[in-house]
């Protein structure tokens, strides 16, 4: 059932090298928890060797107590037998104990590799470079934290022991098996031959359409996914019918290909089950004739005992077949987990840190207090000479060339100069690079060509981090973070005190709203704010970013449809947070464009236009036609 | 609830009945043979009588092919059974969804419904086919042993009895405790989701504020919590194998000790003994089936219970008996309507709204957020029924049209609106089935999307990906205008269709709309002060009631509201560019 289950789901793609997969797996299993791997590969050892104990006790019973018993016209003695009944149930309990405490181990190595696992993924995950979240559908990266995982655990907590308690019980029967007597033996693999023949047609038949289902489920699953989406412009337009019957034609070719992957995966079970019935009689019969002749000495109750081992022959046999394909299933899950393991981190050659400084003498000293005043720490690579530079949020950009990807340019030769307490406003259609500018400046990407120098450092030199915290950033759609309102504010800066995430909230407008919240700043928000209006959540973003109080600004100005009353709100609280801060807006606004101390006009990746408003509108340029309201095409 | 989903089993009846009873013959035939095996080592082996074997043996095999056979066609209705089962369920609920009013889509998330329709549904279909293959299967098999054992031996197979009630109850205890630990696990897991699904979406605000120590902090403890609650639920679980082991290894004791002291009295034959030992797996390995198809049940029960509130959900909204079948004309008249989206909330969304509208007029819409501008419009088409009052179009409550031909008439272009996968002509198509080319060309050209399309290489043959999100929001849009005009409606409505355009093509489709289709009455809910203030009169919407209707003039005179807005807007406040994000 459950591999039937994991091959439905990761059945998808065929892992190149499930091998190599397999094995560093199981390197990263081993490597914290060697000692429980040993000793669970120990139990499991210990646990068949009582298995088989007990059985031979099925042979010795009949063989040397009970036909004794029947022979002799004495008195019978049990005590013989109630020594060696207490001998097999040691054994037994042996077996018990084993099975418990290897699962028992097993619950802990496969919930803590599981978890390791986890916060593995999620702390590379946070070093990754935007561009891989821009690159990978965030439905994709959500399933290997979900589904990905699910199926490793499966694999490391049943297939794995289950492929290596097999593995020994195999063995050991077939030890015991070749003991007892050997052309039996042979009739019973000819039988398991004939058994994993019939297996492998059987799930290969399966396979193929599981791989079937789970296309036609996809265009299901995409075709419903889109109709639920605009379930309400189907009712618009009648559309009822129409979509009933395409969904009917998607939904029969999925009944088809379930029908036959589950038909052909059922037929394993009854094939193994009668199969190993059949290889059971034939040895009956073989074995009669045998014990029959006495050949070889073989007795009725060593085929008592060889009936028991022919069953516990076959079972195996196919427990390792199911799970080794269970496993090259889970091997799918294991490549993208790895994969995302193995994806580069942002890169950081920074060295340039930011540092508290206070002034003596005209000259700036390193200070491990909070000083308010901050500098830039550059120590010089040739000489090890250190320089400070005082925190201002001069920003320069230099003939800035810029591509998501090397072939395809999308910014051209940017050059601007930004001035401390200067207010730089882009504006321009969709798609014109303003927002891209924006996240050049605190490095989401780098550049191809050209130079951006803040405090007249190039920011290449600069530590990121650091970079980052001294530039604040108010994005068009708003992320909140499950937790209380006072740790969203505080987000920005983890040493903010109560009194400073209030004044931030008072300067944002939002502290008269978050007042009357349930439970005030400690109100939780869950699901990205769900429980506050999109410009509730707006004015947090603009306390969020006061709160660090930042040289620099970042601005992209929120276009959605917010009524008047709040977008003034909204609009006050970004004024004030603008003031005296060097601020890259990227304006929607006519007031935030008017009040600007330059202008950049963007078309396709390049600035065509640059200026004061009133030189813009002298011009007659772009600019001009946006601003009057004749321009024309997105 | 149960019931209502067993009902879709249909034409599948055949099927599910076939199953129980192949799997019921199989266990026949698969109990049949520690019994034959008996019977050829005590009459056959212990008597020397080679025939007798031969005789049993082949027996025997006729048993096990009869077996195979049985099992496979099992597997093989099995399958078609639960298969067709969950076709025909998800057919059901997507006709059922189709039906749906308004205001049942909004009572479902549209992941939701995916979930229900997909994933549920899948567990149901694995939860059926458990049921029939092994619900009938697991007891049958163990009765027969049951019967096979107390037929050898009754004396000796009261220890059966006894260690079935035993383990069959601690089994019970064992689950129950763990499938509440399991429960427990669930929130814990959607914690930690939702901080990936957090960190995945906003990862631009965690970078930018340098938050990624404290987020992987935060993922760590959330981590931490599932290994501890999913240790605790395993711990549980781990001790249902051992205690099945010293279940059985009792039994093979007990029986060993008491069948060997019978042996000696001749009132058990070895072969006898043998058989006993045989069953004594069958028995209790289906308790253990059975055991796991319970669990299979209740984990599937949310599954139904979601599944069956769809098929259950039925839409208020329905065609009346005899549906008049033609729109006289345009006219909208809002006679004491109020409306609220729940029936038992205390504030109407709308409350006593009356309005005439002639057939042929042009009337804006304006409002703040939450002024119920869309709640309005969406009576007219009944998307939504009022609560009170009532709704005329063309002179005659709207409740007495047929559905179908009301729609048609009143053509609503959606503030959130999709496009879906297929070419710019199809989709356009969705608005007249039997459009010509040039119809549509020429409602594209209304909708000013014919300027953009026509510089697509593919042109109308431009294949659209799902959702539309290979065109801007813009374009979007303006494909979206261009559909409904291809209904030839009496009445348009478009609501906020146009904040993705830039203002100069916004005025230029409303030139259009209104030199083209000046029959038509059209409805146009807006932000921008601009796109309403040429309307023959505006409604100004606060708080669900209607504060002003008149002309601009008027308006701009007498309406608070509107006069602030307005001066909002103009002196400094206004958009600058086109609406909608960065692409």
């Amino acid at each position: 059932m459950a591999g039937m289950k994991q091959r439905m789901r990761s059945g998808k793609s065929a892992v190149k090298n499930p091998g190599k997969l397999l094995t560093r797996l199981m390197k990263y299993v081993f490597r914290e928890y060697k000692l429980h791997c040993l000793l669970v590969f120990v139990l499991i050892f210990v646990g068949v060797i009582a298995n088989v104990q007990g059985t031979m006790f099925t042979k010795n019973l009949i063989d040397e107590y009970i036909t004794p018993f029947l022979l002799s016209s004495d008195e019978p003695n049990f005590t013989p037998l109630a020594k060696a009944i207490g001998r097999v149930a040691v054994f037994y309990v042996v077996g018990v104990v084993s099975v418990y405490l290897y699962n028992w181990i097993m619950v802990k190595v496969t919930q803590g590799v599981l978890r390791n696992l986890r916060n593995e993924l999620f702390e590379h995950m946070e070093t990754l470079p935007i561009k891989y979240f821009d690159t990978h559908a965030h439905g994709d990266i959500m399933s290997i934290y979900t589904n990905d995982i699910d199926t490793l655990r499966q694999m490391i907590s049943q297939s794995i022991p289950q492929v290596i308690n097999s593995g020994f019980t195999i063995v050991s029967v077939f030890v015991s098996m070749v003991i007892l007597n050997i052309p039996l033996t042979l009739v019973t693999l000819v039988m398991v031959g004939v058994m994993i023949y019939c297996t492998k047609s059987a799930a290969g038949q399966s396979g193929k359409y599981f791989l079937e289902q789970q296309k036609n489920l996809g265009a299901v699953n995409g075709f419903i996914e889109e109709m639920m989406d605009g379930q309400k412009v189907v009712k618009v337009f009648c559309h009822e019918e129409e979509t009933k019957k395409e969904f009917k034609d998607l939904n029969d070719k999925l009944f088809i290909s379930a029908d036959r992957a589950n038909t052909y995966a059922n037929y394993l079970g009854p094939i193994n089950a009668q199969l190993g019935n059949i290889s059971y009689v034939i040895c009956a019969i073989v074995g009669g004739v045998l014990a029959l002749n006495g050949a070889g000495g073989f007795t009725l109750g060593g085929l008592a005992s060889f009936l028991t081992f022919n069953k516990s022959f076959s079972m195996p046999i196919n427990q390792i077949s199911q799970q080794l394909n269970a496993i090259v299933m889970a091997m799918a899950g294991a490549e993208r987990i790895f994969n995302l393991m193995d994806e580069k981190p942002e890169a950081d050659d920074g060295y340039v840190t930011l540092v508290n400084v206070a002034e003596e003498n005209g000259e700036l000293i390193e200070s491990a207090e909070r000083t308010g005043r901050w500098a830039w720490k550059h120590v010089h690579q040739a000489d090890g000479s250190v320089d400070y530079v005082e925190l201002k949020g001069n920003v320069v950009f230099d003939g800035v060339d810029f591509g998501y990807n090397d072939d395809k340019i999308v910014l051209h030769d940017v050059k601007l100069y930004a001035e401390p307490g200067q207010k730089i406003a882009f504006v321009g259609s969709t798609g014109a690079g303003k927002t891209t500018i924006t996240n050049l400046i605190n490095r989401f990407y780098d550049i191809q060509d050209g130079k951006i120098r803040y405090d007249g450092i190039n920011v290449n030199k600069i530590k990121k981090d650091d970079l980052r915290r001294s530039l604040g950033i108010v994005l068009q759609d708003t992320h909140l973070f499950t937790g209380t309102v006072r740790e969203n504010i505080r987000f920005g800066k983890l040493d903010a005190t109560d009194e400073e995430i209030a004044a931030a909230a008072k300067l944002a407008n939002a502290d008269g709203f978050i007042r009357r919240l349930p439970q005030g700043y400690d109100t939780m928000l869950t699901g990205d704010g769900a429980n506050l209006s999109q410009g509730q959540r707006q004015l947090l973003a603009i306390a969020r970013a006061a709160v660090v109080d930042p040289p620099v600004l970042i601005l992209d100005e929120a276009t959605s449809s917010i009524d008047t009353r709040t977008e003034r709100i909204i609009q006050e609280s970004m004024d004030r947070l603008m003031r005296g801060r060097t601020t890259f807006v990227i304006a929607h606004r006519l007031s935030t464009v008017r009040n600007s101390d330059c202008i950049m006009v963007l078309e396709q990746g390049r600035i065509i236009e640059r200026g004061t408003h009133e030189q813009l509108i002298e011009e007659k340029g772009k600019y001009y036609q946006l601003y009057t309201g004749n321009s024309i095409g997105a | 609830m149960v019931r209502r989903l067993l009902k879709e089993v249909k034409e599948y009846k055949r099927a599910s009945i076939a199953t129980p009873v192949f799997m019921i013959l199989e266990v026949l035939m698969e109990t049949a043979i520690p019994f034959l095996m008996a019977s050829i080592i005590d009459d056959g082996v212990n008597a020397g009588d080679m025939n007798y074997i031969y005789k049993v043996g082949g027996l025997m095999l006729v048993t096990a092919a009869l077996g195979l056979a049985a099992g496979m066609a099992g597997g093989r209705f099995g399958a078609k059974a639960s298969a067709g089962f969950a076709k025909n369920l998800r057919e059901a609920m997507f006709s059922r969804i189709q039906t749906y009013s308004f205001a049942n889509i909004d009572k479902f998330s549209t992941a939701g419904l995916v979930t229900r329709l997909t994933t549920d549904v899948t567990n149901v279909q694995m939860a059926y086919q458990m049921t029939l293959r092994m619900f009938m299967r697991a007891p049958a098999s163990m009765i027969c042993a049951m019967i096979m054992a107390f037929s050898i031996n009754a004396q000796l197979s009261m220890i059966y009895l006894i260690a079935v009630l035993i383990l069959g109850t601690v089994l019970f205890f064992i689950i129950r405790h763990a499938m509440g630990y399991f429960e427990q696990a669930f929130p814990k897991y959607d914690a930690m989701n939702a901080s990936v699904q957090e960190n995945v979406s906003a990862i631009r605000v965690v970078k930018a504020y340098v938050r990624e120590d404290q987020e992987t902090e935060k993922f760590h403890r959330a981590s931490e919590n599932i290994y501890r609650i999913f240790v605790k639920a395993e711990n549980n679980v781990i001790f249902n194998a051992p205690l099945m082991m010293i279940t059985v290894y009792t039994c093979i004791i007990l029986i060993s000790w008491f069948g060997a002291k019978m042996i000696v009295v001749e009132s058990l034959t070895t072969g006898e003994m043998m058989s006993l030992l045989a069953y004594c797996m069958n028995i209790l390995m289906s308790l253990m089936m059975l055991s796991m198809v319970f669990v299979m049940l209740s984990m599937s029960t949310a599954s139904i219970r979601r599944i069956s509130e769809v098929l259950n959900e039925t839409s208020e909204i329905q065609n009346p008996e005899n549906p008049v079948m033609e729109v006289a004309d345009g006219s909208i008249v809002f006679k004491d309507v109020e409306f609220s989206y729940k029936k038992d909330s205390e504030e109407p969304v709308l409350k006593q709204i009356n309005l005439d509208i002639k057939s042929g007029e042009t009337i804006g819409i304006i409002g703040g957020t939450g002024s119920a501008k869309t709640s309005l419009v969406n009576l007219i088409s009944r998307l939504y029924d009022v609560t009170k009052g009532e709704v005329l179009v063309g002179g005659r409550n709207v409740k007495e049209y047929d559905i179908e031909v009301l729609r048609d008439k009143v053509s609503a272009v959606l503030q959130k609106n999709v496009l879906f996968t297929g070419s710019i002509l199809d989709n356009l198509r969705w608005g007249n089935l039997n459009a010509t080319d040039e119809e549509c060309m020429e409602a594209c050209r209304l909708a000013c999307a014919d300027e953009f399309i026509e510089r697509f290489p593919m042109k109308y043959q431009t294949h659209i990906e799902q959702g539309g999100n290979n065109v801007s929001g813009g374009q979007k849009q303006r494909l979206c205008i261009a559909r409904a005009l291809l209904k030839k409606p009496k009445i348009l409505i478009l609501d906020d269709s146009t904040s993705a355009v830039d203002t100069a093509t916004d005025a230029k489709i409303r030139r259009a709309l209104g030199e083209e289709i000046p029959d038509t009455t059209k409805l146009i809910i807006a932000q921008r002060i601009s796109s309403v203030q040429d309307a023959d009169r505006i409604i100004v919407m606060d708080e669900g009631e209607v504060n002003g209707f008149g002309t601009h003039k008027e308006l701009l005179d007498a309406n608070e509201i509107y006069r602030e807005v307005y001066e909002s807007q103009t002196k400094g406040g206004g958009d600058f560019d086109e609406k909608g994000g960065e692409a």
